[in-house]
Parts: structure tokens; sequence; C-alpha cells
């Protein structure tokens, strides 16, 4: 695994420090004004040329998220949110409709080069090269505040039958389908993040893959926040028809500001019988300075329901960024014989704040679940697991595997697992192991030794840490996010 | 030539004096020996030498090649060519061997301004060296040092060294641990590095040891001081009358 020198060559080339995702790009664009009314629920609505029930459901949301309370529940602590005074919509300025990557506002191209995002298709189809020699293929969304940009392998995706658009599109193209399942899986009255992603979501991915059908690529959103005080509420909708195989990856990054900027997803996945969904994530949004000034707060809700029987679905993230995160990927396994994963990285450093976990709730019979998390705290940092098991009394031979690990780097960060584990009928078997460890002074002695400098040292400790996490992303993504937890860890060792 | 020098060497841990003025002089392509009781500060020469964190020197000098070690970082001293086969060798979860192997050669090489080893180049060395010491390629997919035997732990160790060649080399307590089969393997690891340009301190409560990396020069250390030197024969004077005469003269 030469990756781990590639990694500690990456981290000598980058200022440490900084993060290197911070710029602001300098484009013009078109904003909705301050402030969340139903006015602003109206103009996004109409700026996207939405159906009437489209608005009409927003509209329900917005009223219903009047009612509600931010949840106080986690742990993390942040000053309160004036939700009048951010943007709700802030879109790059363009003329019309583009036709083709060329007419795309080379600023933008550029900043998706400068994050290492290929968008031009040449660009892709020469690709990351594999051991067996032939070349990958990801399609890419790229989603920039709050619409996307661009999508490539358009024409590729549709001779398959898959539909992969930005979501706005998909609500002028296929409204039936998004109709059919937009909130089956979230209600748009979830909860407080949720419903405000309801009424005031303006893009984000739209897949869907019809019977039978394995997606021929990797497919893949970036989502980039670049405007001052604007929020972004993207919202992700994947269906898995009968029998069909789709891998889902998506990227995060924002500029450095001293202000927080607020992010509140959600993503819903629905598989039908025998269809199998994986979901990648690579967080890497601002975390803030050492201080804990700035940084993004990424509230988000993402849950998928196995609705078919024998269907999969599978959860994988790196989290390394975010001032605060709050967020729990979850499975609905109402289906007999599904199957729910989830896969977690989160490491956190300076002052940034980690609650996140999972749900598995077992409604079919003979349903199963996997939980591995694995969280990394360092500096002054504070990392929760916090997950949940169930099953209903009809859940008869559900089974789930948890393991939970943390590592502590230092001896000002924390670590904490809360979880939660109820079983409604007594032939379900749950496991639930848990380990938290330091990096021991020794280890690092032993591998300074060997002439490991101390943070190639810890580098090497953590990537052995969550080898078995990392395994589990498509290749494609392995090494980038494997030196992206050398990066979070910069400054973690005195 | 002198490779190493330590001089008037006075080290504590934790406020508590162990090493009390060793003098020592390791001339280039040479093998000392430094025997004596348990207590007497052998190991913690050993963990002075390669730099351990909280081993804090109150007094006297280390030069490597004429120049004071003292100041350096452990990965700095490990890049001059300073080895330490651990005496309880660390286990690292998740990282394979052969990662480890490769992370650490290359990390001194760079260090040094060499150009990194090919992949094909550092596998072979790492194969060739792996078969001599009995080691099956599957253990180098395994962990580092993870669910290892003891005699694995040590021939993992000798290996390390081996793909790292140093100029001087730390055996502490390789022996330990070790059957007879697995000792004269690890020996012999040890022996097929001895040239003019790497020096060794090997560091033993047995003579058995010596049998096989045949010293020469001996040391006794005792109470945090040298206070015998002799040739190899001086192992076996040990090995028949034991240390307590030598506890004696420490304390007088």
């Amino acid at each position: 695994m030469p990756a781990v020198q590639e990694t500690v060559d990456q981290v000598r080339r980058i200022d440490v420090d900084k993060y290197k995702y911070g710029f602001v790009t300098d484009i013009e664009s078109d904003k909705a004004a301050k402030g969340l009314s139903e006015e602003t629920v109206r103009f996004i609505s109409a700026k996207k040329g939405e159906p009437e029930w489209m608005l009409q459901w927003r509209l329900e949301a917005f009223r219903h998220w009047q009612t509600m309370r931010e949840p106080k529940w986690a742990r993390v602590h942040y000053p309160p949110i004036d939700y009048q005074d951010l943007y709700y919509y802030s879109a790059p300025k363009k003329k019309k409709s583009l036709k083709s990557l060329d007419e795309l506002d080379p600023e933008i191209l550029r900043t998706y080069e400068k994050l290492g995002i290929p968008l031009r298709e040449q660009e892709i189809l020469a690709g990351v090269e594999r051991p067996d020699g032939t070349r990958s293929r990801v399609a890419v969304d790229a989603v920039f505040d709050s619409v996307s940009v661009a999508t490539t392998f358009q024409k590729e995706l549709k001779q398959a039958g898959v539909i992969f658009m930005p979501i706005s599109e998909a609500l002028r193209e296929h409204p039936d389908l998004v109709r059919k399942y937009l909130g089956t899986v979230v209600p748009a009255t979830d909860n407080f993040f949720a419903t405000l992603n309801s009424a005031v979501f303006s893009d984000g991915s739209f897949v869907y893959v019809p019977p039978g059908v394995r997606c021929p690529m990797e497919l893949s959103t970036y989502f980039r926040i670049n405007e001052k005080n604007t929020g972004q509420f993207e919202r992700t909708l994947i269906i898995a028809d009968k029998g069909s195989y789709v891998s889902y990856l998506e990227g995060c990054t924002a500029p450095s500001r001293d202000e927080n900027q607020l992010h509140a997803a959600v993503v819903e996945l629905i598989a039908h019988d025998d269809a199998e969904i994986k979901y990648s994530t690579i967080q890497n949004w601002y975390p803030g300075d050492k201080e804990g000034k700035g940084g993004i707060y990424n509230f988000v809700t993402k849950r998928g329901e196995c609705r078919g029987a024998r269907s999969k679905i599978s959860w994988t993230q790196l989290e390394t960024g975010s001032a605060i995160t709050w967020k729990y990927p979850s499975c609905i396994l109402r289906g007999d014989d599904s199957r729910g994963e989830f896969y977690s990285i989160a490491i956190s450093n300076g002052r940034q704040q980690v609650d996140s976990g999972t749900k598995m709730w077992h409604f079919g019979k003979n349903t199963t679940s996997r939980i591995i998390s694995k969280g990394i705290a360092a500096g002054r940092s504070n990392n929760t697991y916090r997950g949940l098991v169930t099953t209903s009394r009809g859940a008869t031979g559900a089974r789930n595997f948890t393991a939970c690990d943390s590592l502590l780097i230092g001896d000002k960060a924390g670590a904490h697992t809360i979880p939660y584990i109820e079983a409604k009928n007594s032939k379900a078997v749950f496991e639930h192991e848990a380990t938290t460890s330091k990096i021991s002074d020794d280890i690092l002695f032993y591998c300074r030794q060997r002439g490991l400098s101390a943070e190639e040292a810890v580098a090497l400790v953590v990537n052995g840490f969550v080898k078995d996490v990392l395994q589990q992303l498509p290749m494609e993504f392995a090494v980038e996010a494997q030196k992206l937890i050398s990066i979070s860890l910069e400054g973690s060792v005195g | 030539m002198a490779l190493l020098e330590i001089k008037n060497l006075h080290a504590e841990v934790d406020g508590k004096k162990i090493l009390n003025g060793v003098d020592l002089v390791v001339k280039k392509g040479t093998v000392h020996a430094i025997m004596g009781p348990n207590g007497s500060g052998k190991s913690t020469l050993s963990y002075v030498l390669a730099g351990k964190p909280g081993y804090t020197v109150t007094e006297g000098d280390v030069l490597l090649d004429g120049e004071s070690i003292l100041g350096m970082e452990p990965d700095e001293r490990a890049a001059k060519g300073i080895f330490l086969a651990f005496q309880y060798p660390l286990e690292i979860p998740g990282v394979a061997s052969m990662t480890f192997l490769r992370t650490a050669v290359n990390a001194q090489r760079k260090r040094r301004g060499e150009p990194e080893l090919s992949t094909p180049e550092f596998m072979k060395r790492v194969r060739w060296m792996a078969e001599k010491l009995e080691i099956e390629p599957e253990m180098l997919r395994r962990a580092v040092n993870v669910g290892f035997s003891g005699g694995e732990k040590k021939r993992n160790e000798v290996l390390q060294m081996s793909m790292l060649e140093p100029r001087l080399a730390i055996l502490d307590e390789t022996d330990s641990g070790l059957d007879i089969d697995a000792l004269r393997i690890a020996a012999d690891g040890v022996n097929r590095l001895r040239s003019p340009e790497c020096s060794m301190i090997v560091i033993t409560h047995y003579q058995r040891l010596l049998d096989y990396i045949v010293p020469d020069v001996v040391h006794v250390l005792s109470k945090g001081r040298v206070v015998k030197t002799g040739g190899k024969e001086l192992a076996h004077e040990l090995e028949a009358r034991g240390y307590a005469e030598y506890q004696d003269d420490a304390a007088a």
C-alpha cells in the first residue's frame, strides 16, 4: 500500500494549517433576498420553474417548520442561528441554459479543476488507471451554491436507461417519478433541518436506475458552497429499481470564511427488490480555524429504505470537515432479508464537534445490519458516535453487528459512544463491540526510530486504524481519502 | 576511527538516575557486547542513544562521527544510521509489515537526499531478506507484529534492520524469548549485516547469544557505569562466575 508514502508527500506539499479548498471563486451570482419567508420559498420554486404541486409541498413544509424547534439533544454546542440572516438561494449568473461544458463560466470550471474534480469528459476518460489496465469512469454532477452547473456522461447513462441529473431538472423532465418518491423516506415533517430543507432546497442530484440495470459507472456529485452568508440545502434522491445496482459518491468543500455557514441537506435512497445502493461521502467542508472560528454547520438527514426483499443499502462516509457535524445516515430495513450497512470514519481536530452515527430499523424478517464506526479525535475536538439499532415485533431473525472504535490523539480531545439498542422480539441477535484507544507514545517512538517523522507516524497509525472502513470506498476515491485523513490530522502532534 | 563516542553519560528517567557516567567508544565495523545484571541500565542506554522521549541526559555527550546527536529527534538519528532492535517490538494494527518497511525505508532515504527505492527493487530486497530469515511472505501482509509469536517479532526486527542498513545497530536483548532455532536464524541475519560499514552494540544477559554473534569487545555495565571491558573471553568468565563481583565494584 504505497499510498501511505504518497499521503505523506502530499501533506508535505500542502501548506499546513491551511485548508486546501479555502479559496473563493469570484463570479457574479443571482441571489434571493436575505431571510426566510413564504416569499423566499415561492422565489426558489419559481426560479426552478417547478410544477404547482412542488410549490405546495414546499409551502407546507415551510409552515410546519415554523412550528418546530431546533433539536438540542446532540453533543454539540453553538450560538443560536439567525435563520433570517441567511441567503437561501444563490446561483452563478448565466445567460441561458448550457448546451455544453464550454458554455460554463470558466471561473467555475477553474474552481472544480482546483479542487481536483475534472468535469471535462476527456479528462475523466483519461481518469485513474486501475491495476487491471482499464480506466475508471466517473459521471460527475457539480453543484455550485444552489444550482447544479454541470453533469457529465449524460448520453452514456441515458443509453443504459439510467437517469442522473440535477433534481431541479428531474422535476421538469420526470415529474411523476420525483413525485412518487420524494419525501417517502424522509417526510417533509421529519425533523427541524429536514423540514427546512424541504421548504428551500434548491438543487441536488436525482438518480433512477431501471429494473435489472447495473449502472455502468460510478456516479458522483461535488458540492461547493461559494457565496458568503449562503446556506446550502441540497436534496438528493436515488432510486434503485428491482434488481439494479448503483454506486454513488458525494464530495463537499467550501471556502474558508470567518462566519459559520449552514448546510442542511437531505438524502433519500430507495432500494426495491434485490436492488443495491452504495452511497459514499467524502465530507470536507471548511472546519473552521484552530480557535474554532468559522466553518460549516453540517446538519444533514440521510436515510435509505430497503423497500424490497433482499435489497441492500450501504453507507460509507469519511467525515473530516465542518465545524459541527450532525448526521446519522440510516437504513429502514422493510423488505424481508434486506441488509443495511454503515461504515464511517469521522475525524475531528482543532475545535471541531462531531455527533454522528446511524440508525438501523429492522422491520422485515431476517434483516441484517452491520455498523463499523471509527472515530478519531485530535486537538480540542469532541467526537461522538450515536447509534440506534431497533427491531419491530415482527422482525424475527434480525441480526446486527456493531463495532465502534475510537482513537484519541493528544490529551485534550474527547471521544464518546452512545449506542441505543432496542430488541422488541426475542429472536433478534444484536452484537455490540466498542474500544477506545490512544496512539501511545511507545508506538510513536517505535515508528520514529524507524525514520518516520511524528506526523508520518500518526498518519501511518491512523491509516491502519481506519483500514477496514477505507476499503469500503470506491477505489477511485480511496487514495484521495487517505490523503485527506493525513491532512486533517496536520498539527495534531506537538 | 570511532563511529560512536559516549562520554561521561548521565541520564535519568522520571527523576531517577539510571546512567552514572558511561564511557564507551565504538569503532567502525566492530561489534560490542554490553552485559550486566538486571537494572544496570542496559536498556536505558539503548533508549538514550535512540532518543526516546522521557529519557533525560543530565551530563555528558554522545557523538556520532564526532557530531553530538543529543539534540536530534529520534527520526533524525534513525536517518543518520542508528537502529534499535526493540526488546519488546510494538504492534501497529492495520498497518501491513510490508507497508511499514517501505514507509520507513523511503522516509530515511528521503531525509538523506537519496531517491526512493522503486517498487520492484524494494520487493526484490524484501523477499530476499525475508527468505533468509525464514519469514513467510504471508507474514509481511499481516499487520506489524500483531499476533506474531515472540520469535516472529524478533525476526521481523532483524528484517527491518536488514532493510534499513544501519551504521550503528543496537540490539536490545534480541535473544530473549527465542528458542535455539529462532536464535540461530536471527543471529545469522545479524551476522549477514556485519561489515566495515556497520557497527553493533549487542545487549544481552547471556553468553548464549554471543556464541552466535561473536563480539570484538565485551563491556560489563553495572549501576549505570561501564565497570569492565575485555575481549570475547570476558563473556565466558561472566557466564561462569556471575555478576556479583561487578555489582560490588560499582558500589565501592
